[in-house]
């Protein structure tokens, strides 16, 4: 059975004379093996790949140890009586060009182990006699067998080059100097795990900057996703009892929330509670207070007004996802409960909630995750203000909108990769954890 | 049981219970649509400035529309609604093929890197957006798309180039078509593409037109994005930043009201869209938490 298997391994061992030059001159072996233009497509693709090599690649791989010396020069020329500029080296770019450079290699080496194996496969098929499929064939299979590869190809692409190589570029970033501290935004260097330490550091102004907005941003998801989700499902509950007239009426009322670009009513939010917004105007001409309340430059207040807020923006969505479900909930689990003599708050502990836990597990993940990385909301509400004077992280700043003002504002680049790497990491630990412990993961059997 | 619950129903201490729910309900429901009653109040009151002392406005006038689409001199509209609507449609027709692609595919096909995709996505999913769009910046900026009209590209490409990652919800729809239909059609004869084309996509409806109007929606939303790639090129303002600005320290006396106006026109398109879309949005949530 192993033998049988097409690995690299195998065709460079027991491949023919074909396969195995094609360990050097990619495409031959296809081409051997009777799939002549398929070898030929090959081979053009590894001239083309040693051409780029040749050209930049190896130069921009060498460039990449140093990220560039040269500074800007600035030589004053007499003859024409002004300053000519020597274009200097630009880390950003060489970094970007050698991580660029790294993802081609990479695809170079896919693309050697998966001709090396089609080689072999073909050399098999010729030797037990079967016909080697032509092109024509293999474009016809693109539409049928292998439709997922003519669908997922364009997709593939656009990630890769637009999510996965800037997230790696990014990164990279984390480990340079790349920062706007020390003037080294256009020059800068390797720097190991410094940023790191800097980070975590809780002596360190950043430091201790950093856990502060650690603290609040879990703090911040736990209250937004478990208030939510409670409040959102009482209310759906209390929409759906029997005898609630109106049903749809009152839904129409908290989904029209939804409708409203989210972006239009934070901002509308942000207008109303400023110090002489709609709110406090309200409040004063009905004379309830008579100075504004400070909503926005107070810290804890402003916590807790976000939080609110949050609650309007987040209800309706949750009556929107729940009320199938909870429609859903077997009618005799309920009757049975009611014989044993359990009041609503019972029926909601013991039967509802658990229930629903188990049910919508995977949709509560998600909305944790989006609410750690919940930019919209801080930033249109708070701009996570109020800041203190010194700091560059507010009090209402999550990590992202953080992140935000370090690299959009401050230019700190590798702080803000720092920030994005450490948020990674912990949504990765939270993530894991609750869904490996949450009952659909270790129980897949129905709700008992 | 029946006649029970109607007895239950008439009982004094149930009938309180039930006013004081539906009181509950109504004054829920009024703060819900408050702030929405306001905006539109606001867009047309006569008073300029952003704030005033009277919660609802003394006079009303469109004037505030009328400036909204006619002054082109500083904050210029209706140049930032078409600039939306032609980055809007264009990103609306790659991520909606792009989406059904993947989640046909997904839903549908069974390869070797079907789970490793899937599990990417997820890896992909916890990462911060903004990590990416600071170095998509630079990319976009070494590919020259963001100087002028390029950055039209710049935005369409950035809104559409990774949506074959929000594969859930349409592809928890696409599992609920009953796979027996699949397999007659290859009974039949028929190929894989023509089972995508000819049959899935046909049932599909709903889904498709999900996908359609959210991804013709993020354009109109989105302004972090555009505000990073636009940055000072008021030529190239969408919508979302020209409402953004409104609100900024140097406009907000003499725009605030036209902010309004604006979000008002917006939202109603907007508004429309998602109460008829509520249903299919609903559904592909069942959907997605049933796989």
């Amino acid at each position: 059975m192993n033998e049988d298997r097409i690995t690299v391994k195998n065709a460079l061992l027991k491949g023919d004379l074909f396969t195995k030059l094609s360990a050097v001159l990619m495409g031959v072996g296809i081409a051997g093996h009777r799939q002549i233009i398929k070898g030929a497509v090959v081979l053009l693709m590894e001239i083309a790949f040693l051409g780029f090599m040749v050209t930049t690649g190896f130069h921009n791989l060498s460039m990449m140890l140093s990220l560039g010396t040269e500074a800007q020069g600035k030589v004053w020329n007499e003859a024409k009586q002004i300053y000519e500029y020597s274009t200097g080296d630009n880390s950003q770019q060489i970094l970007l060009a050698g991580v660029v450079t790294c993802f081609v290699i990479a695809g170079f080496i896919a693309l050697w182990i998966l001709q090396l194996q089609h080689s072999y496969k073909l050399q098999k098929m010729i030797e037990k006699g079967e016909t080697v499929p032509s092109l024509g064939k293999d474009v016809k299979n693109l539409f049928d067998g292998n439709l997922h590869i003519t669908l997922m190809a364009l997709p593939c692409i656009g990630i890769l080059i637009f999510n996965i190589v800037p997230l790696v570029y990014m990164i990279t970033m984390a480990f340079t100097t790349y920062s706007k501290e020390d003037e080294h935004l256009v020059l800068f260097d390797w720097d190991g795990l410094h940023q790191f330490q800097r980070v975590l550091n809780m002596n360190g102004n950043i430091g201790r900057q950093f856990w502060h907005v650690l603290a609040w941003t879990i703090i911040w998801a736990v209250f937004a996703t478990f208030l939510n989700y409670i409040l959102g499902m009482i209310l759906a509950m209390i929409i759906n009892r029997k005898e609630t007239k109106w049903k749809s009426f009152w839904r129409f009322c908290f989904v029209l929330s939804i409708a409203v670009p989210q972006f239009v009513s934070l901002m509308i939010m942000n207008i109303m509670l400023q110090p002489s917004g709609a709110v406090n105007v309200l409040l004063k001409n009905l004379g309830l207070i008579k100075e504004s309340i400070p909503f926005w430059t107070n810290a804890m207040l402003a916590r807790v007004t976000i939080i609110v807020i949050n609650l309007w923006v987040g209800i309706p969505y949750t009556i929107l996802q729940v009320t199938g479900i909870l429609q859903n909930i077997p009618e005799d689990l309920y009757e049975a409960a009611k014989m044993d003599g359990a009041g609503p708050a019972t029926i909601f502990f013991k039967i509802t909630l658990p229930y629903m836990l188990f049910v919508t597990m995977p949709y509560l993940i998600a909305s944790f995750v989006g609410n750690i990385n919940n930019f919209n909301v801080i930033y249109l509400l708070s701009g996570g203000g109020p800041t203190y004077v010194g700091d560059t992280a507010g009090q209402t700043d999550l990590l992202v909108t953080w992140l935000y003002k370090l690299t959009i504002d401050q230019q700190y680049y590798n702080l803000g990769a720092v920030i994005g790497i450490m948020t990674f990491v912990i949504l990765t630990v939270i993530t894991l954890t609750t869904y490996r412990n949450s009952s659909s993961y270790k129980n897949e059997e129905a709700f008992m | 049981m029946e006649k029970k619950h109607q007895e239950n129903s008439r009982s004094p201490r149930k009938r309180i219970i039930n006013f004081l729910v539906h009181v509950l309900l109504a004054v829920l429901a009024l703060i819900w649509v408050m702030p929405i009653v306001w905006i539109v109040l606001t867009s047309f009151r006569a008073e300029p400035g952003a704030y005033t002392n009277t919660f609802l406005p003394k006079s009303y006038t469109i004037q505030n529309y009328v400036k909204l689409l006619t002054d082109k001199n500083v904050l210029n509209f209706p140049r930032m609604f078409k600039n939306t609507l032609i980055i809007a449609i264009c990103s609306c027709c790659i991520s909606t093929s792009f989406v059904l692609s993947v989640s046909y595919s997904l839903s549908r096909m069974r390869f070797k890197m079907r789970k490793p995709y899937m599990n990417m996505a997820m890896i992909l999913g916890l990462f911060p957006g903004f990590m990416t769009m600071i170095a998509q910046y630079f990319i976009l900026k070494a590919m020259g798309l963001t100087e002028g009209a390029s950055i039209r590209f710049g935005l369409i490409i950035v809104y559409s180039a990774c949506t074959g990652l929000g594969f859930q919800i349409s592809k928890g729809f696409f599992d609920t078509i009953p796979k027996a239909i699949d397999e007659a059609a290859v009974i039949d004869g028929a190929t894989r593409w023509q089972i995508f084309t000819k049959i899935t996509m046909p049932l599909s409806k709903p889904i498709i037109i999900y996908t359609i109007m959210t991804s013709f929606i993020a354009p109109w939303v989105d302004f972090i994005f555009a505000k990073v790639l636009c940055r000072a090129n008021s030529d190239q303002f969408t919508v979302a930043i020209g409402l953004w600005n409104m609100l900024q320290k140097e406009y907000i006396y003499q725009w605030y009201t036209c902010f309004a106006a604006g979000a008002v026109l917006i939202s109603v398109p907007i508004a429309i869209l998602f109460l008829y879309l509520q249903r299919f949005y609903v559904e592909g949530m069942s959907g997605a938490v049933k796989g």
